[in-house]
């Protein structure tokens, strides 16, 4: 990186905006959107690396019980029984640790925090965002609460071990089990400041895209990918409060003696003082963030994913819109369904169909959205880069994921499938693979803008066609495994007759996990040699319409060398009949393309000149360059 | 190759929204605790609901922790207004008389947990009991943060950087303060009528 950055000041004179700092104001504590967007890329990426590595450890342990874990000793130390086996409590806190490290620290912080943390400003024509001290101290929590979890994995008693979803009682009680003594309360810490940092960070990503959007740029000329992460940044300002509040409820339980959550219990024959306590009062808590934080996960996955399609087929994206409504959609009715998780817990039938119907409504705009994929991908003059494929895929698996969460949101079909390999396998498939997808996808497309350089495309399809293949094989056969009614979270399948028979079949998933999880690191050794060998990027790789793409090819802080400038049309313009290019880039007016308007838009001509009049100060802006872009 | 397409203008973009984006980002950090709010309050009904739900008197001291932060809430209001007209002189009235009231509504309420314990309802036992502290207690910790804010005008004010010019802080730390103080009066209802 150091490389790169050094390059702007003697490649581009106009730069004045860069304020020149040392190493620790520019790549440390900086208030540079890009900066933080870099930082948050790379600490989920470390964490993606451990998160999967604990994927391909539990799978050894289901796909080939038998084998003689012994190598892994240097690693795991004591986790390795000396008889060569995994640990069955390590295992569970192995799941339970691949869970939130993926749901949290990757495709929430990861995620959200990277592509909205520079794409935002990026994309809607802003210096950076409304406050950069505020986005800095959104990473540093972020980082605090990495470290936490990260010693949670290091303590002797092992990381916390009760499920993503932490549970109580298990959880609320350190001597349920041992990974919920110390690694529970570690946990608990580390949420707490995850917690702060999403919302320093949602509140940031919802006030700049609502102040400082550039002149010409409402609300409908706003990329999808803008949408989403706006929509997405509300969606966690709602429900990471309620999280944070049944996280300290579980706190006083646990440290406190308070019975919230714990009522009428016996251990080893000794009754626990707690009474009146109620342990499903968690997880209509939890729940309440629980299923928001699904589409927190998901929603930017498929914003970068209509940009990247529309760009990428040429062609506006089919029914602008409808992708917007559909969203906010999504974001509405994401609230209103969380006790679908919670059929089997006792709750009232009458209240599980009400969710139910709730639940099933989603299918509407999930399917709005993916006809829209298609329609814009049919008859496109398809460019079949890296980031397209990737996209693509991720409308394959949100379709095959989504077919079966039609089946699992009925009642009394979950109540037969409920914590079974099938509910695994359709999340993974809708959720962490769509999601994954969405990311890489993002990295990819972006990646030109993030470092000015490119990524390898021959090794992103190696890379692609190994994941897409290889999380079907995963992901696929364990729809059966869970029809056959094997539960998640158990240690072994062979203890039980009735699943000895899916032996071979979880060996299979095994190798195609392992394969999956090794085929990463091509993607990893091409991110980081990218970054310091890869091919200049050129100013506009994709021959995309978005604002991004008009900054020099390492912007500096401030974006824009000169004024930022101004939006007058979508940013969908491609292959508009008449036009001299494929693309017309949001800052062209219309006045100058007469050839290829549409007769509505050549009434907008007569407010371009009010778009351009537009005044508002920026204090410390020098006026005396004209052009932007080199 | 985009370069030429740009569009040159002179002036630079204005802000979509007239509201100031501090002041916006304060508004969404007010949802945030609406939230937990509504969480807590929500998590007392549920539990309420599933019955073994410890009756106990409200402590009287929470009547007078009321029309504290009501009174607060005015003064406060009184320096803002005082504020806005330039008269520094009852500003910096308003602000002292608004933090002593904000601090004295510590004590009415660590009174009030005094006379709860008192009643023999304690934090750990019956959630009944957890609940009105962890409540009332949550609500205080958002409260200290107000305090500070209140402290932090009352110094500028006293510097004279209050004033008519300059009323972005003051009218953040009136909209929080107000915040709190209507915070309250509903936790106070609801706990009034659910207890």
């Amino acid at each position: 990186m150091a490389t790169a950055e050094a390059h702007i000041d003697s490649h581009d004179h106009h730069d004045h905006e860069h304020h020149k700092g040392n190493f620790i104001t520019n790549y440390i504590f900086c208030t540079d959107h890009k900066v933080i967007a870099k930082q948050f890329l790379i600490t989920g990426i470390f964490w993606a690396v451990i998160g999967g590595a604990f994927s391909a450890i539990f799978r050894m342990q289901l796909g080939f019980p038998d084998a003689d874990l012994g190598w892994l000793e240097p690693l795991l130390g004591k986790w390795i029984t000396p008889e060569g086996k995994l640990d069955p409590e390590f295992y569970l806190a192995l799941v339970t640790m691949h869970g939130t490290i993926m749901v949290f620290f990757v495709l929430t912080a990861g995620l959200s925090g990277t592509f909205s943390n520079f794409l935002i400003p990026l994309q809607i024509g802003a210096r950076d965002m409304a406050s950069g001290f505020m986005n800095m101290l959104s990473y540093w929590f972020f980082f605090l609460s990495s470290v936490i979890m990260f010693i949670s994995l290091l303590i002797e008693t092992g990381p916390a071990s009760g499920g993503w979803v932490v549970y109580p009682p298990l959880s609320a009680l350190p001597q349920a089990m041992q990974g919920s003594g110390l690694g529970m309360t570690l946990w608990l810490v580390a949420m707490v400041f995850f917690i702060v940092s999403s919302l320093l960070g949602g509140i940031n990503y919802i006030t700049t895209i609502i102040n400082l959007r550039t002149k010409g740029m409402s609300m409908w000329k706003l990329p999808l990918t803008i949408w989403a992460f706006f929509l997405t940044a509300i969606i966690g300002v709602l429900s990471f409060p309620v999280l944070f509040a049944a996280a300290l409820l579980l706190v006083f339980d646990r440290s406190f003696g308070t019975s919230f959550y714990l009522s009428e219990i016996y251990i080893q024959g000794e009754a626990l003082p707690n009474v009146g306590g109620s342990p499903i009062l968690y997880q209509h808590l939890f729940w309440f963030l629980g299923h928001p934080e699904v589409y927190i996960v998901l929603l930017p996955a498929l914003g970068i994913t209509s940009e990247i399609i529309s760009t990428n087929s040429r062609k506006p994206i089919f029914g602008y819109k409808a992708m917007v409504i559909s969203m906010l959609g999504i974001t509405v009715l994401s609230f209103i369904v969380w006790a679908h998780h919670m059929f089997v817990s006792g709750l009232n039938p009458f209240l599980g169909s009400i969710f139910m119907f709730l639940t099933l409504i989603i299918a509407i705009p999930s399917a709005v959205k993916v006809f829209n994929y298609l329609t814009t991908l049919w008859r496109g003059n398809i460019v079949f880069t890296p980031a397209m494929l990737f996209s693509i895929g991720l409308v394959s698996v949100f379709i095959s994921g989504g077919v079966t969460g039609i089946a699992l949101g009925n009642s009394a079909i979950d109540i037969q499938l409920h914590d079974t390999y099938f509910v695994v396998a359709h999340f993974h498939l809708v959720m962490g693979s769509a999601s994954f997808f969405g990311m890489v996808a993002g990295v990819y497309h972006w990646f030109p803008k993030m470092f000015g350089r490119m990524m390898d495309a021959k090794l992103g399809y190696v890379h692609f066609w190994i994941t897409f293949v290889g999380v079907y094989l995963v992901f696929f056969p364990m729809h059966y495994i869970g029809i056959a009614g094997f539960p998640r979270r158990y240690y072994s399948f062979t203890n039980f007759d009735a699943f000895s028979g899916f032996t071979d079949l979880n060996a299979f998933i095994s190798t195609a996990a392992a394969i999956t999880f090794v085929a990463q690191f091509i993607f990893l050794f091409n991110f980081i040699y990218s970054i310091f060998r890869g091919k200049k990027a050129p100013a506009n790789p994709w021959r995309s319409n978005t604002l991004e793409w008009t900054t020099p090819r390492n912007p500096g802080h401030g974006n824009w060398p000169g004024e930022i400038p101004a939006v007058y049309r979508w940013p969908y313009d491609y292959s508009k009949p008449g036009a001299k290019e494929d693309f017309i880039p949001q800052t062209v007016p219309f006045s100058q393309t007469m050839e290829s308007n549409l007769p509505h838009e050549n009434d907008e001509i007569a407010l371009e000149k009010e778009i351009e009049e537009m005044v508002v100060d920026e204090t410390g802006e020098h006026l005396e360059h004209g052009h932007g872009a080199h | 190759m985009m370069a030429e397409n740009y569009q040159l203008v002179e002036k630079q973009p204005g802000r979509p929204l007239a509201m100031h984006p501090q002041k916006f980002a304060l508004w969404l950090f007010i949802v945030t605790v609406m939230m937990i709010f509504a969480a807590m309050t929500s998590a007392h009904i549920v539990r309420q609901a599933d019955g073994n739900w410890l009756e106990y008197e409200m402590p009287q001291m929470l009547i007078v922790s009321t029309v504290i932060i009501v009174v607060s809430s005015i003064f406060l209001h009184w320096g803002y207004i005082s504020a806005k007209r330039d008269n520094l002189g009852n500003l910096k009235i308003a602000m002292t008389l608004s933090v002593i009231t904000g601090l004295a509504f510590f004590g009415t309420q660590y009174t009030a947990w005094g006379q709860l314990v008192d009643a023999g309802v304690y934090f750990v036992g019956n959630p009944a009991g957890s609940f009105m502290y962890v409540i009332t207690g949550l609500h205080g910790l958002h409260l200290v943060s107000g305090v500070i804010y209140l402290i932090y005008i009352l110094i500028s004010s006293l510097r004279y950087k209050v004033h008519s010019k300059n009323m972005l802080n003051m009218e953040m730390c009136t909209t929080y303060w107000h915040f709190l103080g209507g915070l309250w009066i509903y936790l106070y209802i609801f706990l009034l009528l659910n207890h």
